[in-house]
């Protein structure tokens, strides 16, 4: 009926194949797998959920996991704010190299990650012997963690406020600033505002993906029970108890968490874009 | 601000945060020298780590691209009730964590899943198998290809295609030589990062693969079993390979957008 719809609507051909085939491989892949992760979180029923996330360890877990994900994603936001600002105002040798470095932590396996920067990180490594010298532990720490899940977040923020950068007409800057403002004025009360839809979404972005982060983390985290185990090692740890609903409840709280924080970001940011 | 102070807390931070790690994979990768890194990789588990990676790639990226095309030409060419809800459930492999993304498979697979016991019972081996990490790896680069082309497919419009249709192509000859040659280069960059996404999947075949050497472990996974191992430089050996693939795909990428800019929009 779709299909009749459509080509009425239409002259191109192979919708009905096409969509025949998107909906079976999104319904196989995507839709089935989810709604099983769903079901079997459901099957404690909601207090049943409510019990198995208050155990210390799993909280403990959550917390973890959520507080860091927050954390380096605020970190994120300045350094990230920063190259994106390098990359659209100046131009200076090396450019193009500094735009593609940006977009590592996307390209680089996480497991690759995670070895190299515990490597970094640890107390005999290049930048952890100096950092251990001064009392700071990273490596095998929640510091540790946060490290990693800072590394992961910043290209975000880079390419979510490079195009609103990119878009932001100089002359109200060139006003601010022939109006006599200082440069951190400038920057406080025009571009930032400017700039916070864009920032607000890539905080929500950061912040989810840091939630699930897996392989830049464990190795550089020490994985100790309440101390520094994220919630993914969690579900794996349940999981090889063949607690699966245990499993599936932690995966629907991150999941929930993320789904949260992004979908109240994005009707701030909404909010903040109307009001302009 | 002065631009030079700018521009150097800017390189500081690329500098600490992705050249030296970058650096320190190879560095590490030849603290013993390069002959000791290739013998390494000759072994037999890293070899049939290197084998497993892309026998998996080989499967998931193919059906990826067919169906992410297909996807890609229903939502750009096309509008029908239920568009948006589609877009958004496309997108999801993309913030959920690995780890559940290997999870689902478990639930629905494994010895206590919905299908175990039939499973069980035909003696079908799909976690702690193959089929288990193809299945997850599928997952976690379902998204990529539709996401890469639709915007330069949005943007392309539907003329061209109509006026095939009007002069009589059908699908076959309106798709291959109207449309695919358009967003040719959009597909390789989709392409290329579905592949090494599909290399470099840690946590989401982590949870279904069973990590046994040799027969279960891609080359994430045996990164993982020679660094728990101590066997640092070997694991840094095979993490270079990655890490190489990882910078070719960067490469090509950066020359894409070189050449097409901002119409292909943005995969992460």
């Amino acid at each position: 009926m779709i299909a009749a719809g459509a080509r009425a609507r239409s002259a191109l051909p192979g919708f009905g194949p096409a969509l025949a085939v998107t909906l079976g491989w999104v319904g196989l892949i995507v839709v089935i797998p989810l709604a099983a992760l769903a079901v079997r979180a459901l099957s404690l029923g909601p207090a049943g959920i409510v019990v198995s996330l208050a155990q210390p360890r799993v909280y403990a877990a959550l917390r973890l996991s959520f507080g860091c994900a927050a954390l380096a994603a605020a970190i994120a936001l300045p350094l990230g704010l920063l190259l994106a600002w390098v990359l659209v105002r100046l131009r200076f040798p090396g450019r193009r190299l500094l735009d593609s470095l940006v977009d590592l932590p996307f390209a680089l396996p996480t497991a690759v990650a995670g070895i190299t920067l515990t490597d970094l990180f640890a107390p005999n490594g290049l930048l952890g012997a100096p950092l251990a010298q001064i009392g700071v532990k990273i490596a095998y720490n929640p510091l540790g963690i946060l490290v990693a899940l800072v590394f992961v977040s910043i290209p975000f923020v880079v390419r979510t406020t490079e195009p609103v950068l990119r878009d932001l007409p100089r002359e109200t800057e060139e006003a601010s600033e022939t109006l006599g403002a200082a440069p951190w004025q400038t920057l406080w009360h025009v571009v930032l505002p400017a700039l916070a839809p864009a920032l607000l979404v890539s905080f929500g972005l950061a912040f989810a993906r840091g939630v699930g982060e897996y392989g830049s983390v464990i190795f550089i985290a020490g994985n100790m029970p309440m101390v520094s185990e994220i919630a993914p090692l969690l579900i794996v740890t349940r999981l090889q108890e063949f607690d699966y609903a245990g499993a599936a409840a932690i995966g629907v709280a991150m999941l929930a968490g993320s789904l949260i924080v992004l979908s109240t970001l994005t009707a701030v940011q909404r909010r903040l874009e109307r009001g302009r | 601000m002065s631009r030079a102070v700018l521009l150097g807390a800017a390189w500081l931070v690329v500098a600490v945060l992705f050249l030296l790690p970058l650096g320190t994979v190879f560095a590490e990768a030849f603290r013993h020298g390069l002959a000791f890194a290739v013998d390494a990789l000759r072994e037999p588990d890293a070899l049939a780590a290197v084998q497993l990676t892309l026998l998996v790639a080989a499967i998931a990226l193919p059906l990826n691209t067919l169906c992410g095309l297909a996807a890609a030409w229903c939502l750009t060419k096309f509008d029908f009730p239920g568009k948006r809800a589609l877009l958004v459930i496309i997108e999801l492999p993309l913030t959920i964590s690995p780890v559940i993304s290997g999870l689902v498979w478990v639930l629905l697979f494994g010895a206590n899943g919905w299908f175990g016991r039939a499973l069980a019972a035909h003696d079908v081996q799909i976690i702690f198998a193959v089929p288990g990490i193809v299945l997850a790896t599928i997952f976690v680069t379902f998204p990529f290809v539709a996401r890469t082309v639709m915007p330069l497919m949005q943007a392309q419009g539907r003329a061209q295609e109509e006026a095939a249709a009007m002069l009589g192509a059908g699908f076959a000859a309106t798709f291959l030589r109207v449309t695919l040659p358009d967003i040719a280069w959009a597909l390789l960059a989709g392409v290329l990062l579905s592949t090494a996404r599909a290399m470099g999947e840690f946590g989401a075949v982590s949870v279904v693969s069973g990590h046994i050497p040799g027969v279960t472990e891609t080359m994430p996974l045996h990164i993982e079993t020679l660094y728990n191992d101590y066997q640092s430089a070997a694991a840094f050996a095979m993490a270079a390979c990655l890490g190489l693939f990882s910078l070719f795909t960067l490469a090509i990428k950066a020359a894409l957008e070189w050449r097409l800019g901002s119409q292909l929009g943005t995969v992460r």
